[in-house]
């Protein structure tokens, strides 16, 4: 089973957290968005993912477990 | 396995088959512009066939859905079956949505349809309901279109004496707006909230009006599966092309004697539209397919373009909800993309940063080129806008506006060239041709009269 992050854009509102927590995935854009790299997570990154996710003040950064076949 | 029968003879699907050939959905249709009644409609299709359902899932309407091979009209041109036996799947009992909500301002097809064919659209969404089991149907039309809202309700009325009422039809306002078609955006709207498209999943099909899976389909779509329910698939395919078959409806805008909304055998010639609507009364100097998110094709290639998604493929772009506007060689190209970009941007349901920031600043972008005050490389910076943009929206209005955009870019070379080093041409001044709502007036900061 492999792990996304995916961000909810309506609920986004460019606080930035995310970046900082996960720079191996999250850039900011020049408006301070996120842009995210969907490449699955290595199992070395979940934790972090995890506490991005937990970190962001509108709960919009989403970690996404693989559906098979979705 | 579920059979369908004609109330009126015992012959299964039993209308007299009509000829294949054109008109289909336009059949009938009365030359003084007034909405067919019920009367006029039974008298040309029959009946509806009335299909008893057996089991859950299982509808024999969606096999002949499937095997007619019918698209979705709306412009994503998904298969029309596999969004039925999604809504059929599922446990909780579904409702339908007919998506009359017509968004796209060079498209006038949707209305056409309301306001002359109303019934054959009805009686799609009645079909649709009754191969799935709902018990509701719900036509959705813009608040800016008081004509189909009008004819809409007197079919309904209609219909209202007429039906065993297991069926329950009404009609709901939208407000007006490019992204109010999108399905989320038509859900929510329907649960109470704004028209704005919302982030999924869930999607419709298995979360959507009161938290029942719901089958949205465009006007054409439904008005298609209520020919095949009654002519079956065998005369739905005798038009049309193996991937895209049967007939479908076009706008057609720009110059030519008689604009309007044309029903067209996919794979036919651009240039027997083009005679059909009476010739051009300028020389093309490009067409735009698909609409506000579609493509361009330059108007030296138009004599060889076939208006299937398969032969505009090659020139990158697709028919998506039928619309074909053309410009003369009157029209300044940039002007026009500049004009459209701004209300693109405006049109933006301004709840995700990337496509209330990045539209406005790519819409600012093509407006600098138009006035010849680029600072930079503009081509990089819309590039890199347009990266920037592309699927980080919650719905696909940014993914559109790009395309349209970047296909404008290509299509124009020369022209945006020539506008990044010396502003304004003549052809500037010349009355736009893009067709906009006629009340629309840019609320951006960079609109064209304002940086003359």
């Amino acid at each position: 089973m492999s792990h996304r992050v995916r961000v909810n854009p309506i609920t986004c509102e460019a606080h930035g957290m995310c970046a900082e927590l996960l720079p191996e995935r999250i850039s900011l854009d020049e408006w301070g968005y996120p842009v995210i790299d969907g490449e699955p997570l290595p199992h070395s990154l979940l934790s972090h993912a995890r506490r991005a996710a937990q970190a962001c003040p509108t709960f919009a950064l989403l970690l996404e477990r693989e559906h098979e076949g979705a | 396995m579920s059979t369908l029968v004609s109330p009126r003879s015992a012959a299964a699907g039993s209308a007299p088959a009509p000829a294949a050939a054109l008109p289909r959905l336009l059949r009938g249709i009365r030359a003084d512009g007034y909405a067919m009644s019920l009367d006029e409609h039974l008298d040309v299709h029959g009946e509806m066939p009335h299909e008893r359902r057996r089991r859950r899932g299982h509808s024999a309407l969606i096999d002949q859905v499937e095997q007619a091979g019918l698209l979705g009209q709306g412009g994503a041109g998904f298969p029309a079956a596999r969004k039925l036996r999604a809504v059929a799947a599922a446990r909780r009992r579904s409702i339908v949505v007919i998506n009359a909500a017509e968004g796209e301002p060079a498209s006038r097809k949707d209305g056409t349809i309301c306001q002359m064919l109303p019934h054959l659209m009805l009686d799609g969404g009645h079909l649709a309901a009754q191969a799935l089991g709902a018990d509701e149907v719900i036509v959705c039309v813009c608040e800016t279109a008081p004509g189909s809202i009008d004819a809409v309700a007197t079919a309904l009325e209609e219909r209202a004496g007429r039906e065993d009422g297991s069926i329950r039809m009404q009609l709901s306002v939208v407000p007006g707006g490019y992204v109010t078609g999108q399905e989320t955006a038509l859900v929510s709207h329907l649960n109470g909230r704004p028209a704005l498209p919302t982030f999924t999943p869930p999607m419709p099909f298995e979360q959507g009006v009161r938290r029942r899976p719901t089958l949205i389909n465009n006007a054409e779509t439904l008005s298609q599966l209520a020919l095949i329910a009654r002519y079956g698939p065998e005369w739905f395919r005798a038009l049309g092309t193996g991937s895209q078959p049967g007939s479908t409806l076009l706008t057609l805008s720009g110059p030519v004697s008689a604009p309007g909304v044309y029903e067209v055998e996919p794979g036919a010639s651009l240039s027997s539209l083009l005679n059909a609507a009476g010739g051009t009364t300028a020389t093309p100097r490009a067409a735009l397919f698909g609409g506000y998110s579609g493509g361009w094709v330059a108007g030296e290639l138009l004599g060889g373009v076939a208006l299937s998604d398969e032969h505009l493929a090659v020139h990158g772009a697709s028919l998506g909800a039928g619309v074909i506007a053309l410009i003369s060689e009157h029209a300044c190209a940039v002007a026009e993309t500049a004009r459209v970009t701004r209300w693109l941007s405006d049109q933006s349901a301004r709840q995700c940063g990337p496509c209330l920031n990045g539209l406005a600043a790519l819409a600012s972008s093509v407006e600098e080129i138009a006035a010849g005050s680029v600072q930079g490389d503009s081509g990089k910076r819309i590039a890199r806008l347009a990266s920037l943009v592309r699927r980080r929206g919650a719905c696909s209005h940014p993914d559109g506006a790009v395309r349209f955009v970047l296909s404008a870019l290509e299509t124009f070379t020369e022209d945006f060239a020539d506008h990044a080093r010396h502003g304004r041409c003549d052809a500037c001044a010349h009355e736009p041709e893009l067709p906009l709502p006629a009340r629309y007036r840019p609320v951006g900061h960079g609109d064209l009269t304002g940086a003359r």
